[in-house]
């Protein structure tokens, strides 16, 4: 197997050479666009990463490219599953809203997953908001939304290359082919596939570090514009199936499935993905129009962990009628319509059937006004009928002014809604002796009630120059204050995860001073500190959120020399992450072997990354992750006895895998 | 639930019927307006806008031209030319008086004609 791939890379590699070659000598101006853009201008605080941004982190999906980002704290595969969490404000996943082209992507069934379903290359820009958000895509979202464009038909090159490889036996293949049908018909079909194909203990606990692995991706997308007439519209057809396999190096799932020879795990996903949108803008009007998006999509996961199966399915269907006009003048704007969703889960744990069905109709309303100066404001409103979360009405509130030059202060505020599906978000958690307990069974989701959180937030950012280059200082705060949540409990017992409503306080706190200088052209510095606060009444006591660090440094270093002919030209990058100690789940009860302290230790991450530009249609880069050879020493409690009572695979604070190098190339034909 | 759509519906139905009665209320205009910045990109906005009638206006600093979109109904080119003279800045038809110029941001003093 590895020796087909070596002698398959080594013919692209020849095939490249001789294509770049070939192509004629031209030389391509291209303005130096930022890479990562944050707006003075925007109502919400609100950062762009383009696809610049994107290429500085080479791997490989959507989970995987904000580390380079400060807003978005990127956390350590467990070992099981290998995905990334992410959190916003010191929030998981699941209290953010995630959409793909303003259709929410990852929610429900996908929430442990899902960003990992979305290739890193396929991406055009992903907007991220730090707040409350908008109430045109719904209820969910409480302490912020990221939202990615995929790269547009109409825009795209008529074909990409990208290989990939890592010394964790990772490999990634993507392709994407674009052809113009006619002068309002353009195409484009990417295919992604990546795989695992070695297992790797680096920390001889006997388990796989990293899941085996194998993913197809496909996605068709068309574009229809006709300028004249104002119609735009989108198609996208998408097919995805990922299988995972893990747990103890001797595991067979064929003979070993379901029984207790060797600790075994494997997470079967397909997905099929239907969604289109429809927009029109009034030609005599460009201040107004009309959009409207339906979805399709089926989430089928079939998983088991040691003894525990899970299984769901989930097939969604969501349509949102849009409507943007203004009042009188542009400076008064305002977006109004409505939105349908319906949820059939088929969810089973072990035997236990917790199949559902979720609705929702929903109408909304948001008025921007804009002194086309230096005061901007967006109030939004929406009224819900769910129903398990009954009729309920969300509002939100940005503002943004600017006392003076190249300053500017925030403000946000809103409410958030969500039921919490706890066996889909907390799946790591099944890779456990743990039992899971509700405690609570008077709600309507899981015997629990819905999650309802406001959040509040402000800040300030200041640009200005030191030695004639650019630079800027940002500070925020934001609070989230839960009314309700669905606690999970791991600060109890080693041997329960519980789950009841809140009963007491939960807040997360979260502050970021930022400061980013260009200290010579081409050579620019991001720094950021991070203080979290993030409280919870358990039953026990109230502890800090387990697994979050309260105190984070990051700093990333760019540098780029100037392009030469034909678009020569190299990149460094260079990241680094300090986390400060972390609670840990309650371990206490455990025989001392399998006892972990109350706080992890403190530790940093480094991460480098060279990019050899040859030309406009061909590089090639080089990079490592965790550079400094942080490993995390005890992953797996009861590693020894992985059907005994300790047995713990959640336990994560840190990389597991150690260091990693990755290659990989890029061709492209214009 | 029904009551809500069907109020929903009558909205939207109701915003697109605006819509349309609004089209012969939408004229394109476009003309030359004397300014150099981004300051001046402002002023002359914000002049624009306080004309009842103008939906929407752009300036370009580049090319010197402002686009708007009004309802002439209410108001026409010649109002606006008046609104942006006001705030000191000149148009073809109308010029502003030496006071509001010499008023003008030492950066938007453009070149007079």
């Amino acid at each position: 197997m590895q020796k087909q791939i070596s002698i398959f890379i080594l013919f692209f590699f020849y095939a490249f050479n001789s294509y770049s070659q070939d192509t004629l000598q031209e030389i391509k101006v291209k303005g130096n666009s930022k890479s990562l853009k944050k707006s003075y201008s925007l109502t919400a605080n609100t950062t762009i990463l383009t696809s610049k941004e994107l290429l500085k982190a080479a791997c490989c999906n959507l989970a995987e490219s904000f580390e380079t980002n400060p807003s978005i704290d990127v956390n350590f595969s467990d070992a099981l599953t290998g995905t990334k969490q992410i959190r916003m404000l010191g929030l998981t996943s699941p209290y953010l809203m995630i959409t793909e082209e303003n259709i929410p992507s990852v929610r429900g069934a996908s929430q442990a997953y899902g960003l990992s379903f979305t290739p890193g290359t396929w991406v055009e820009s992903i907007q991220i908001t730090k707040g409350a958000g908008s109430v045109v895509n719904g209820f969910e979202s409480i302490s912020g939304q990221i939202n990615t464009e995929l790269i547009k038909p109409i825009n795209d090159i008529p074909f990409f290359l990208n290989f990939y490889g890592s010394t964790d036996s990772r490999f990634e293949l993507n392709t994407h082919f674009n052809k113009r049908i006619s002068d309002k018909w353009s195409s484009s079909l990417f295919v992604h596939g990546n795989t695992r194909v070695a297992k790797n203990d680096m920390n001889d606990d006997g388990f796989l570090d990293n899941p085996l692995a194998k993913q197809i991706n496909v996605l068709n997308r068309w574009q229809y514009t006709n300028a004249e007439k104002g119609w735009v519209s989108f198609i996208n057809l998408r097919y995805m199936n990922d299988k995972k396999q893990t747990g103890e190096l001797n595991f067979d799932p064929d003979t070993d499935k379901g029984t207790t020879n060797y600790w075994g795990s494997e997470i079967n996903t397909e997905r099929y993905d239907v969604s289109a949108k429809l927009g029109y803008v009034f030609p005599d009007m460009p201040y107004q129009s009309i959009g409207f998006q339906n979805a399709f999509n089926s989430h089928d996961q079939d998983s088991y962990f040691g003894l525990n199966q899970y299984n769901i399915k989930q097939k969604s269907y969501y349509s949102n009628l849009i409507f943007n006009s203004i009042i009188n003048n542009t400076m008064h704007k305002f977006a109004t319509g409505l939105n349908f969703t319906y949820d059939q889960y088929d969810e089973f744990v072990n035997l236990n059937d917790y199949s559902r069905i979720d609705n929702s109709a929903g109408a909304f309303f948001e008025y921007t006004y804009d002194n086309t100066n230096n005061f901007s404001l967006v109030l939004g409103g929406r009224i819900d009928s769910h129903n398990r979360l009954g009729t309920f009405i969300t509002p939100r509130l940005h503002a943004r002014y600017n006392p003076w030059d190249k300053g500017v202060v925030r403000f946000s505020a809103g409410r958030g809604k969500r039921s919490a599906n706890i066996f889909a978000e907390n799946q790591q958690l099944f890779a456990s002796s743990r039992t899971f307990d509700i405690l609570d069974n008077n709600g309507k989701i899981y015997g629990l009630n819905p999650e309802i959180a406001w959040n509040y937030g402000l800040s300030f950012m200041q640009g200005f120059l030191i030695f004639g280059k650019n630079a800027d200082v940002g500070f925020d705060f934001y609070r989230t204050d839960f009314q309700n949540q669905a606690v999970v409990d791991v600060m109890e017992s080693p041997q329960q995860v519980l789950f009841y409503n809140l009963n007491g306080k939960s807040f997360a706190n979260s502050l970021q001073v930022e400061f980013n200088y260009e200290m010579a052209k081409h050579f620019n510095l991001r720094t950021a500190y991070k203080y979290y606060d993030i409280e919870t009444d358990y039953l026990s006591g109230t502890y800090q959120r387990p697994l979050q660090a309260k105190h984070r440094f990051f700093g990333n270093l760019g540098y780029e020399t100037h392009i030469l002919e034909k678009g020569k030209q190299w990149k460094f990058d260079y990241t680094l992450n300090w986390l400060g100690k972390q609670q840990l789940p309650n371990t206490a009860s455990n025989p001392s072997k399998d006892r972990l302290p109350e706080f992890s230790p403190s530790f940093s991450i480094m991460n480098a990354q060279v990019t050899r530009v040859f030309s406009s249609t061909f590089e090639m880069y080089i990079g490592g992750e965790n550079i400094g050879n942080y490993k995390q020493e005890k992953a797996i409690l009861g590693n020894e006895d992985p059907f005994g009572t300790t047995f713990d695979t959640s336990i994560i604070y840190a990389p597991v895998f150690g260091q990693m190098y990755y290659a990989g190339l890029r061709f492209k034909i214009k | 639930m029904k009551k809500l759509i069907v109020m929903l519906l009558i909205c939207v139905v109701g915003f697109s019927a605006q819509a349309q009665e609004k089209k012969n209320k939408n004229a394109k205009v476009e003309f030359q307006v004397s300014g150099n910045c981004e300051m001046c990109k402002k002023r002359i906005e914000k002049a624009a806008y306080s004309v009842p009638g103008v939906k929407s206006a752009t300036w370009s600093t580049e090319t010197h031209k402002l686009n708007l979109i009004v309802n002439e109904e209410k108001t026409s080119a010649l109002t606006i030319k008046k609104a942006i003279a006001k705030v000191g800045h000149d148009t073809n038809e109308i010029k502003a008086t030496k006071e509001d110029y010499d008023a003008l941001h030492g950066c938007c003093q453009y070149e007079r004609k």
